[in-house]
């Protein structure tokens, strides 16, 4: 190789460590940064599992049923070559984690065991307990951390990305990053960028995220140039435990095992709910979609749960319905999903072993992210995407379990991608310190001004508000004029933020500064995705409009495109590749067709069309 | 019900700046946790005593306890902040940062000496490569719902803080010993045991465990580390014994 090559990778979760493994092992240099130490990254949440068809259950599952079921789980907004590819890869992925020694749950003749997930009606989830994400995230962990101590992963932990470094052709030559303790802004060359930080849930204020989930970087590289694409799609989980702090997640696993959502039939019947007989609980979900019944994918079991209790029908009149998982044995549930009812238990009080979990919807998955192209590339030359923050595979709602996979898969693509930029791009306008230098004053004039600004405005304050007004107008059910209201909110937000006194007067190991540059970025984010929400006159997956209750394929089947501008997004809209699963209507009350038939109704060269990718 | 939530936070400016304490009070709601009586106090710092002061700073991330990052010292135990929940704290709640880690700021530690012993102790399976190489070992689900039991480690530090061993660099400790434990049981790590046995075998290795079993109270995830240095300790014997004769 004439050249060592050298990949910064902005996020150390399951995406972005799947590409430090993946660039690490073919021999090359990695700069990783996060925010956090990689092992705390918020892929540790994930609970319930990881989709791979196997077919080891005797269902006739296979890789095609599950790319149909995204792609029909997705409402037909996903480019489907991607998605196919990521069904393809799935198997290898899985076994390749099995290989690092993630402790999957085994059947009695010690091969994986798989559970269902909601949108599919076979077992394909493979599982660790019900601590999926954290058992992947550390396997990926425990591989980087031997090419750390062969020199060849550099982590920068407690580092935050602030901006790309782009040359006078918009070409990406490396990242402007801070230093979390002493706030050193420092410039960092590289021969390809990889953002893989993750979803923006801390724009709603509380939701399933992490804290670190503040979609910052995202909104760096989009003010920057990068196109963000279909902003406007949400993912509100169907089952979370609202909290003072967050909303935790309550995994759609304890579905998958079983579990049952009710209310009382009667409304204001306040009995105990054991007490209340099985023919006078409403199994609403079950009554209304007998095909999927608890397993409909979320966007649909979010706006049930949602209607139920706008109607008065939940538990005591407020917003809460039961996730029930008592008539399971307890030694069955605490083999399966032991660690998410320790989570219950711990921040509820009750065991939910013997009494029905109380859960309501919270904000939790980004489907719309940065926009890439098959190979996970951006518009900017030079940086790549993926994970949550890469808006290809979900469409307008993501399938359980499948962002563990997509997370990996993305990484997987992204890094030989890099690998081909960076071995053939002409480095020539990177030489000199120019366009470094430049740019790390540009971030230290930000912070600068930040310091000295006082105000009367209270960054946290604001946060908590666009919070409250983003959860309220731009989740489960979206009007036009209350999007219209929430822009101009979030514009008023624009020029509050500019009195912002950031109340820390010892900036080492300050919260206060970081917190008020991610908070700018967020802003950012918060229009494009409610002023994406606003255009889009259809109901489709996560984004329904009652004014516009269908899916609307002659006007909406095409990808939104928002790049920045001072003046706010500027939308603009491109095609999405169905070259290979025609559009059908989405009707979760009766049974798809199965597998052999969706074979037969896709495509005739949809076979032929795709590449084939390996891990 | 008191009305109020009185929290003390044991301050530090930085590095090697003196320790102090700081008195806070605020509205009591139900349901808090630590972290949002934090929230609160950063919003608006001000002591009891109403004098104006900087907001304390602390790590804080996944908030279920599965990150391991808000980890202090709550009431005199260490924990995490995000599952100390005021209802079942005594008040004045005390906290401070943990004490086996150099101290950032406030309530903030470094705990990077815990990755570097996971390098030491190989805590990893030397993978052939990462290319599709089928199907892993086959494996019976009670040997995986014991490695499951080790692989939930979430490197907090607890344990390390409750042993009244482990100071600086006298001790490896429990955390990477159960990790030497996980990687061992796995047909595929137990390829590469020696090595681990080895890095635990030195003069700051397992024979420094005082068997005070500190460790296994306060583990966050109820990890059986006691039993993992028993099983470690016979191995490292049998090792030591026997190894030469694989030479």
């Amino acid at each position: 190789m004439a050249q060592k090559i050298k990949i910064a990778i902005v996020g150390g979760g399951l995406a972005g460590l799947a590409a430090a493994m993946k660039i690490a092992e073919a021999g090359h240099e990695v700069d990783l940064f996060s925010v956090v130490p990689v092992k705390r990254s918020h892929s540790v949440c994930a609970q319930g599992g990881i989709n791979g068809a196997v077919n080891t259950k005797g269902e006739g599952d296979s890789t095609w049923v599950h790319f149909d079921d995204t792609i029909y789980g997705g409402d037909f907004l996903a480019n489907q070559p991607p998605a196919k590819a990521m069904c393809d890869m799935a198997p290898a992925i899985i076994y390749l984690f099995d290989r690092m020694g993630v402790p999957f749950s085994r059947t009695s003749e010690g091969l994986l065991d798989f559970r269902r997930f909601g949108g599919t009606k076979h077992h394909r989830t493979a599982f660790a307990g019900a601590s999926t994400g954290q058992q992947l995230l550390y396997a990926l962990d425990e591989q980087v951390r031997r090419f750390e101590v062969s020199g060849q992963v550099k982590k920068y932990e407690g580092w935050e990305m602030m901006s790309l470094v782009l040359d006078d052709h918009q070409v990406c030559r490396g990242l402007v990053a801070m230093e979390l303790r002493s706030l050193e802004l420092k410039a960092f060359a590289a021969d390809a960028v990889i953002i893989a930080s993750g979803g923006p849930g801390l724009i709603y204020g509380k939701s399933t995220n992490s804290m670190v989930c503040t979609g910052s970087a995202v909104a760096a590289c989009y003010q920057q140039g990068a196109k963000y694409a279909n902003g406007e799609f949400i993912q509100v989980h169907p089952t979370s435990i609202p909290g003072e702090d967050k909303l935790r997640l309550m995994s759609e696993s304890a579905r998958g095992e079983g579990g049952r959502v009710w209310v009382p039939r009667t409304k204001g019947d306040n009995r105990s709910p054991s007490s209340i007989p099985e023919p006078e609980r409403w199994y609403f979900l079950e009554e209304k979609y007998p095909a999927y019944g608890n397993l409909v994918p979320r966007d649909i079991a979010t706006r049930e749960i949602f209607h139920v209790c706008l109607d008065g029908m939940g538990i005591n009149g407020e917003n809460q319905v039961y996730l029930d998982l008592t008539h399971i044995p307890a030694d069955t549930l605490d083999k399966k999903l032991g660690a998410i009812l320790e989570i219950y238990e711990m921040f509820v009080g009750d065991d939910p072993r013997h009494v029905p979990m109380r859960i309501f919807p919270g904000v939790h998955y980004s489907m719309g992210g940065l926009w890439v192209d098959y190979d996970q590339r951006t518009n900017i030359p030079g940086l790549l995407a993926a994970g949550e923050c890469d808006y290809s595979i979900h469409g307008a709602n993501r399938l359980g379990a499948n962002s563990l996979l997509s997370c990996v898969y993305g990484g997987f693509v992204a890094a030989p991608a890099a690998i081909e930029w960076a071995s053939n791009v002409e480095r020539k306008g990177a030489n000199g310190s120019r366009i470094y230098d430049q740019e790390t004053k540009r971030q230290q004039e930000l912070n600068d001004k930040l310091i000295a600004q006082s105000g009367n405005e209270n960054q946290y304050e604001l946060h908590e508000e666009m919070g409250r007004i983003m959860t309220d107008n731009v989740t489960v059910v979206r009007y036009n004029d209350r999007l219209k209201q929430t822009d101009d909110k979030l514009r008023q937000f624009e020029e509050r933020y500019d009195r912002v006194s950031i109340n820390d007067s010892n900036l080492w190991a300050t919260m206060a500064l970081p917190h008020a540059r991610q908070l700018r970025n967020m802003i950012d984010l918060a229009r494009v995705i409610t002023l994406g929400a606003l255009n889009r006159n259809e109901s489709r997956g996560a984004h329904y409009k009652p004014d516009y209750p269908d899916r609307d394929d002659e006007h909406w089947l095409k990808t939104t495109i928002a790049e920045f501008s001072g003046e706010g997004p500027v939308f603009s809209y491109e095609p999405v590749d169905i070259s290979l699963i025609p559009p059908r209507k989405r009707d979760y009350s009766k049974g798809k067709q199965d597998a052999r038939q969706n074979q037969a109704t896709a495509r005739p060269d949809a076979r032929a069309a795709t590449q084939e990718r390996r891990v | 019900m008191p009305r109020t939530v009185e929290i003390h936070i044991k301050r530090r400016e930085k590095m090697g700046a003196p320790q102090r304490w700081e008195v806070f009070e605020i509205p009591y709601r139900p349901n808090l946790n630590v972290i949002s009586c934090l929230l609160e106090i950063r919003k608006n710092p001000v002591t009891k005593a109403g004098v104006k002061t900087t907001p304390p700073s602390w790590d804080m991330n996944c908030l279920e306890q599965v990150c391991g990052i808000c980890t202090m010292v709550n009431n005199g135990r260490v924990r995490q902040s995000c599952s100390a929940l005021v209802d079942n704290l005594d008040q004045p709640i005390k906290l401070e940062p943990m004490t086996k880690f150099p101290n950032v700021r406030d309530l903030m530690v470094d705990r990077s000496q815990m990755f570097d012993h996971l390098k030491r102790v190989h805590a990893w399976i030397e993978l052939d490569g990462t290319y599709d190489l089928g199907a892993g070992p086959r494996m019976d689900q009670d040997d995986v719902m014991e490695r499951y039991a080790y692989s939930r480690c979430m490197t907090c530090g607890c344990c390390l803080e409750a042993c009244p061993q482990y100071d600086e660099d006298h001790y490896i400790g429990p955390q990477a010993i159960a990790q030497v434990r996980l990687f061992n049981m796995h047909p595929s790590g137990a390829m590469n045991r020696d090595e681990r046995l080895e890095a635990i075998m030195g003069d700051d290795g397992i024979t420094n465990c005082g068997n005070a079993q500190n460790c296994v109270k306060v583990c966050p995830m109820n990890i059986p580390l006691t039993k993992a240095i028993y099983e470690e300790n016979r191995e490292t014997v049998l090792h030591g014994l026997l190894g030469w004769l694989k030479k």
